[in-house]
Parts: structure tokens; C-alpha cells; sequence
């Protein structure tokens, strides 16, 4: 069996490439589950129309970083995904469910009239609106840590549900709601675009106070993660974190009022990595947290080596086509109906 | 309520349910990504206006049906770990690197250009969006590779080693890959997604005929599909019947099931219809033809076919449901080898295109491979039973540390959603035909303009090209 074991460091490399999968999974779909969240907000049915065109050409190859995520998970780290799955099992099918009635509507709603393009309207935002619920919920759940005997978990079907989950459930919605309306300052003009700026203005203050709120809690409920960050000399070095993340809220802020159109949506971006980074310090080297870590859950070097060698090939592949279709369906999007 | 529910009969009930459901669309997708190829390049090369409104109609068909795939599919890459995390754990380190590869190697591609195939018509040249799908029917075709490989792995299990922790180490990836059913899964699932497409063609283009509507069209369709029933049909069987050698060779238990036998004995007869017993270990009101399985099985009048009774109960598979879809599944086989051939005497009687009762006929037709499909599917998952790992490990083992209260509410929520979704998307597919391909200029949806409107200033600098 070949193995790149004896000089690479393979649970290190997945661990970070499965974090970037994921992450990259929020940013994408998060903008346009944002769009989802914030659908029947919009002015006007064209306006809709026009929200709906501008993601459709990306939905679909958004949400295959989660099934890169979970597959990538069960492939890398085949006891997280065997602990995590059933820990979390009731967010993640309501996850699930919200995301076909989403991922449907796309479909369903040019084919539909009248009355019956009512209900995939609804489809395409409670289902976005739930999946981002849910995602938000297992963050905290997971964050919380999970209980585990042996090789399997050993909670309740509920231990997800609590106060702290329901508040990361709702800050996750608020924080796709900013990448959803910056995307749409970016994709669409006039009205729809006037509206959105509007909204990414009105999210963005929930979207501060939520984020604070996530980085102060994590540090009381857990003595190590808070140990981490208020230690002299951590404190200097991880400083730069939370203050990016401040100026960059300053940033946007001032570009949605100066009538920037590219880097809202490019800076809530870094607001989404910084406070990604700050959670990977917290949590580090967790991959279930507080019980098992990553190398505890990492799949034999050899399993580890094949999937490696495809995907130094394949990743930048899947990136660099990813791109060529972002670049194919540039400039702004158009209320009508696209084939 | 739920406290005395088997977790292990729930998850498999909603295990089957769920992937059953999903196994319906890459079914027809596989084929009609091939099929779409084909009327694209068909088009490129004479010019015909009829190959490019047929690709039209049916792209439409493909992008609802796809993504009613994409959905169920997301819903498949969780269902290991929610209710199989044993299972996941135990032989994470085999199977995890070939479902890795099939997101890898053929979910991004198939996603990404398909965008391009559904917005990209004015933003790309004709001969790259040919390519565009061209790239998504190859996307289906991997896919199909990798999740087949990991399933007939689980059939046909090799190249690994069991620790003494319980979980298994990969020893030799070409073995675990190439593993020996695969080739016989792999032919047998392509070829059945092909003559899916191709009856579902036939029968939307014996429509249109028997309304007089799209008649050039229509020819396209039921002609095309018509070449599939002749030349795959019959190849269909000898695969088939290929596959069936190699199981029984590798689980012969699963055969004995098919064919209803529970005694061993040379020149065993084929038992054509019956009433597999479990409990009694007989096959009541069989009607039999004397010698015909050892004939086809041993390729011997005489040869020696093992029976059901060889193995102990609690090895044995549910033998009356593996028996019954098994007859379903050849069945449906050999009336779409009839169809072909029928057709190809109408078509030397130059009748092909305008026999009425042919054209019903076709229409009836149209649903046979996907239930030929799920017949096949569940002859080969349940004939496997009692085990998700051949030989290796059993299903009972397999299930997550559950009690059966959640796994029965999300069963619940599964059949609610996806009657519900499923139910409007096929609905939306019948609107399509219905209004059929559009013969004057495309217009774009329901506002009557003729460009993409996603694209009308980039159309106008171009000088309104218009494919």
C-alpha cells in the first residue's frame, strides 16, 4: 500500500482541506441562501424574478462543497462523520428537507403561474431560511461539544436543542441575510439593487451584535478556549483578529452608503473568514469537540494518501472552472425568465 | 409511542426509500445527458432547426429532473452517517476515498456545466456549449463509475484486511476499486439508464404521433429511441445474463433466491412463476420448466444448482420479494427486446412512424425501465440480506446508536417531502411535453422576448446571435 505518511503530515493536510471545503461552502451557498432569507422582503415580483436569475447558474455547483463537506468528512475523518452525523441527525435532516424544497423552487417557480408560483416562492425562502437555521444550530451545538462513548455517541436525540443553538441559528441567518443582500448590490441594479442596499445596511448592525455575542460566549463557557485568548502573550497575537473583523464592518458600512457595488460583498466575505478563523483557534484540535480530535479521527494514511493524490489534481480544477463559470455569468442580472 | 420500533427496520425502510427515489432520476439523467449529446452534435452537422427545438424541450426536461437528482442526492451523501454511523465507521477507510472521488471527479463537473448548458446559450460559441454537454454527460458517467465501484465493493468485498479493532484497512485499491461484480454492475446499470431515456423518448415522440403534433420531432424521438430497443435491448440481456453468472459465483444464496430453488440438485427446472414459502422452504404453485436453470446457470443440462436449503435460515435473504422482482425486471426486459424488434418490422415496412396502436403501445412503455430499474435494484439489495457487507458485516450491525423515534419521524418527513416535490416536478414535466417543443423562434419563458434577457446587452454587442 503506498502511503505519503513518512513526509507528509496527512491528517493535518485533510483537516485543512476539509475546513476550506466547508468554509467554502458557507460563503457560496451562504449568498444565496441569503437570497433565499431575504425573498419576500423584495418590492416587487420582477424584483424576485430578478433575485432568483442571479443565482441560478451557481446554486447547484454551491451546494456540492456540502456534499464535498460531508463526503470529504466520511472519507477523511470516517469516525467524526460516524460520531457527529448521529449526534446532530434531527438538524441535519430538517437541514435537508429545507434544502430540497429550495433547490426545487429554482425549477418549479419559471414553470409555474398565478397561484402555484406562490407556493414555490414560499418553497425556495422557508426552505432556505430552515436549512440556515439548522446549519446555524449545529455550529452551536457543535461548538458545545458532543458526548461520545467509545467510537459512537452516546447523547440524546436533543441534546442539539438549546438556548445557545437557537441564538447561533439565528445569527447564521442574519449573517447569509448580509451575504445574500451584498451579493445582490453586486448583481443587480436600480430598484432591486437601491432595496438590497438597504437591507445589507439593516442586517449588518444584527450581524455585529450576533458575532459579538458568539465570540464573548465561547470564551465563558469553556476554561480552555478562554485561557487561549486572554493569555498574555495569545491576547497580543490573536488581537488582529477581532479588530479586522471591526474594521471591517466599518468598511462596508461606509461602502453601502457610498454606492459601492463590489466590495460589500467581498468584505462581508472576510467577515465570514475572520470569524471562521476565530473559531479554528478556539476549537483547535478539535474535530468533534472536546472529545476527539483530528488526528484521532483520521482514516489510515493509505486511504488518506489516495484521495490526496486526486485531489492536488482535482481541487484546482474544480476551482478554476468554478471560476470560469462565475466569470461566464458576470455583470447584472435580469428579471426575466432565463431558458 | 415509538419505543418498541426496530431502529434496524426503520433505517433500512427509510434507507430503501430514500435511495430508491434518488435512483430515479440518475436513471434517467444518464441517458438523456447522452441522448442531448447526440441531438447537439446531430444538429451542429446538418443544420437541422428539428435537433435543436428537440434538445430545447428536452433540456428543460434534464434541468427539472436533475435537479430533483441534485436534492434527493445531497440527501443520500448523509443517510451513511445518520443511520448507518457504524457502518460508516467500520469501513469509512475503504469506501470513503471512492465516494471522495465521485464528488472530486463528477458532482463539480456535472454542476458547473450545467449552468452552462441551461443559461449559456448566448454567452458561449455552439460548439463550446456542445461541449458543455458533452462534459455533463461525461459527469454522469463518472458518477456513476465511482458509486457503483463502492457498491458492488459492498457485494463483492476484496482488497482489504479486517483489524482486530473491527474496522477494515484497505490492502489494494485496484482490487477494492475493480472489484469482481463491478464490470457487470457497472455495463448492466449504464445500458438500463440508456433504454430508461430511450422508452421515455419513445414514448413522449408515439404521443405527439398519435396527436398529429410535432410530427418532425416526434420522428427524432420514437426513430432514435427505436435504434436503443434494437441495438441495446438484446445487448441488455447478455449482460444481464452475465451479471447473473458472476453472481452466482460470488453469492450464489442471491441466485437460489431468484430462481426460487431451495433444493440442491443437478438439472434444475426454472421456476417461471410460484409462491416463494419462507418458512416452509418451498416455492408453492410453481410452474416449472424441467432442466432450463441448470441449462442456463451451468450452461449444462445436468449441472448441479445449489438450493436455498444450503444455507442456514439465518443466512438466507427474504426470498419471495428478491424472487418476485427479479420476474418484474426480466420481464420488462423482454418486452422492450419485443418493442425493438416490432419496430424494426415496422420500420422495413416503412410503418414505423404512422401504426396508431404501435404508438400506445410505445406510451405505455414509457415508465418500464425506471420500474425495471428499481426491480433490478432490489433484487441485488435484498438478495444480499442479511448482510450490507457481504460475508463481512451484517446490516443488523451496521445501524446507528439510535433509539427508533427519530428515524421514524424523518422516514415520515421523507415521504411527505418527496411525495409532495416529486409529485409537482413530475406534474411540470407533463406541462412540458404537453406544450412541446417550440417550432417558431425561442422565445425565453413567458414574456415573449427572443434573447435571454439575462444576457440582452451582451446579445446586442454580439449582433443578437440567437442558437
Amino acid at each position: 500500500m503506498f502511503s505519503f505518511e513518512s513526509f507528509l503530515d496527512l491528517p493535518l493536510i485533510w483537516f485543512g482541506l476539509i475546513g476550506t471545503a466547508i468554509f467554502l461552502y458557507v460563503l457560496l451557498d451562504g449568498f444565496d441562501l441569503g437570497v433565499g432569507i431575504l425573498f419576500p422582503f423584495a418590492p416587487s415580483d420582477q424584483c424576485r424574478d430578478r433575485m432568483m436569475n442571479s443565482i441560478a447558474p451557481f446554486w447547484d455547483g454551491n451546494e456540492t462543497w456540502l456534499v464535498l463537506g460531508g463526503g470529504g468528512l466520511f472519507a477523511a475523518f470516517p469516525l467524526a462523520y460516524a460520531i457527529l452525523m448521529p449526534a446532530l441527525y434531527i438538524p441535519v435532516i430538517i437541514m435537508l428537507l429545507g434544502l430540497i424544497f429550495r433547490g426545487v423552487a429554482f425549477e418549479f417557480r419559471f414553470k409555474a403561474h398565478g397561484r402555484s408560483r406562490r407556493i414555490w416562492d414560499y418553497a425556495f425562502h422557508f426552505g432556505s431560511l430552515v436549512a440556515t437555521l439548522m446549519q446555524g444550530m449545529i455550529l452551536g451545538a457543535f461548538v458545545q461539544g458532543v458526548k461520545v462513548t467509545g467510537r459512537s455517541f452516546a447523547g440524546g436525540a436533543f441534546d442539539w436543542l438549546n438556548a445557545y443553538s437557537v441564538m447561533t441559528g439565528v445569527a447564521l441567518v442574519f449573517g447569509y441575510a448580509l451575504l445574500g443582500a451584498t451579493w445582490l448590490v453586486m448583481k443587480t441594479d436600480q430598484g432591486t439593487q437601491e432595496w438590497a442596499r438597504r437591507s445589507a445596511s439593516y442586517v449588518l448592525g444584527y450581524v455585529g451584535l450576533f458575532l459579538g455575542i458568539v465570540s464573548l460566549s465561547m470564551p465563558m463557557m469553556n476554561a480552555d478556549v478562554r485561557a487561549l485568548w486572554f493569555s498574555v502573550p495569545n491576547l497580543y497575537y490573536l488581537l488582529p483578529v477581532p479588530l479586522v473583523t471591526a474594521a471591517l464592518f466599518v468598511f462596508i458600512w461606509r461602502d453601502l452608503h457610498r454606492g459601492e457595488e463590489y466590495r460589500p460583498f467581498l468584505m462581508s466575505l472576510g467577515v465570514f473568514l475572520m470569524g471562521y478563523i476565530g473559531l479554528g483557534i478556539s476549537l483547535w484540535p478539535w474535530l468533534v469537540p472536546f472529545e476527539v480530535t483530528f488526528r484521532q479521527a483520521a482514516a489510515v494514511p493509505a486511504s488518506q494518501s489516495l484521495l490526496l493524490v486526486g485531489t492536488v489534481f482535482l481541487l484546482p480544477l474544480v476551482l478554476a472552472y468554478t471560476g470560469f463559470c462565475y466569470y461566464l455569468f458576470r455583470g447584472k442580472a435580469s428579471h426575466e425568465s432565463a431558458y | 409511542m415509538f419505543e418498541n420500533l426496530d431502529p434496524v427496520l426503520l433505517a433500512r425502510i427509510q434507507f430503501a426509500f430514500t435511495v430508491s427515489f434518488h435512483i430515479l432520476f440518475p436513471a434517467f439523467t444518464i441517458g438523456l445527458a447522452s441522448w442531448l449529446a447526440v441531438l447537439e452534435w446531430r444538429w451542429l452537422k446538418t443544420g437541422n432547426p428539428v435537433y435543436a427545438e428537440t434538445y430545447r424541450l428536452w433540456v428543460k426536461i434534464f434541468a427539472v429532473t436533475f435537479g430533483m437528482g441534485v436534492v434527493s442526492g445531497v440527501v443520500m451523501s448523509f443517510q451513511f452517517g445518520t443511520n448507518w454511523s457504524v457502518f460508516s465507521d467500520r469501513v469509512g477507510n475503504v469506501l470513503g476515498p471512492l465516494l471522495g472521488y465521485e464528488v472530486l471527479t463528477a458532482f463539480f463537473l456535472e454542476a458547473s456545466f450545467l449552468g452552462v448548458m441551461l443559461f449559456g446559450w448566448n454567452r458561449v460559441s455552439p460548439k463550446m456549449h456542445f461541449g458543455a454537454t458533452l462534459i455533463v454527460a461525461v459527469g454522469t458517467l463518472i458518477s456513476a463509475f465511482w458509486i457503483l465501484s463502492a457498491n458492488s465493493w459492498m457485494q463483492t468485498p476484496q482488497g482489504f484486511v479486517a483489524g482486530e479493532d473491527g474496522l477494515l484497512y484497505p490492502t489494494n485499491w485496484l482490487a477494492v476499486i475493480f472489484n469482481p461484480s463491478f464490470p457487470y454492475r457497472f455495463a448492466h446499470m449504464v445500458t438500463a439508464a440508456y433504454l430508461t431515456t430511450a422508452f421515455v423518448a419513445a414514448g413522449v415522440g408515439g404521443y405527439y404521433l398519435a396527436r398529429d403534433r410535432h410530427v418532425p420531432h416526434a420522428r427524432v424521438m420514437l426513430g432514435m429511441a427505436m435504434i436503443m430497443a434494437i441495438c441495446v435491448a438484446p445487448l441488455q440481456l447478455l449482460v444481464g445474463d452475465l451479471h447473473g453468472l458472476n453472481t452466482l459465483k460470488h453469492q450464489p444464496a442471491k441466485v437460489a433466491a431468484m430462481e426460487g430453488l431451495w433444493e440442491t440438485r443437478s438439472g434444475a427446472p426454472l421456476v417461471l412463476f410460484g409462491w416463494p414459502d419462507q418458512e416452509a422452504e418451498t416455492t408453492r404453485y410453481a410452474l416449472e420448466i424441467p432442466k432450463l436453470s441448470s441449462l442456463i446457470l451451468t450452461h449444462e443440462l445436468d449441472g448441479e444448482v445449489k438450493g436455498l436449503k444450503a444455507w442456514p435460515r439465518e443466512e438466507r435473504p427474504p426470498v419471495a420479494s428478491v424472487f418476485w422482482s427479479f420476474r418484474i425486471m426480466v420481464g420488462i426486459g423482454t418486452l422492450m427486446i419485443l418493442t425493438g424488434l416490432v419496430g424494426l418490422v415496422l420500420f422495413l415496412k416503412k410503418r414505423l412512424f404512422d401504426t396508431r396502436w404501435f404508438q400506445y403501445w410505445c406510451m405505455a412503455m414509457a415508465p418500464a425501465g425506471f420500474i425495471a430499474v428499481l426491480a433490478g435494484w432490489f433484487v441485488t439489495e435484498i438478495g444480499r440480506q442479511p448482510y450490507i457487507v457481504f460475508n463481512v458485516m451484517r446490516t443488523a450491525e451496521a445501524v446507528s446508536p439510535l433509539n427508533g423515534a427519530p428515524i421514524a419521524m424523518s422516514l415520515a418527513a421523507f415521504v411527505l417531502t418527496y411525495g409532495f416535490v416529486f409529485g409537482a416536478g413530475s406534474y411540470y414535466i407533463v406541462k412540458l411535453i404537453r406544450k412541446g417543443p417550440h417550432t417558431e423562434e425561442e422565445t425565453y419563458g413567458s414574456h415573449g422576448v427572443k434573447v435571454p434577457p439575462l444576457v440582452t446587452g451582451l446579445v446586442a454587442e454580439k449582433g443578437g446571435r440567437n442558437v
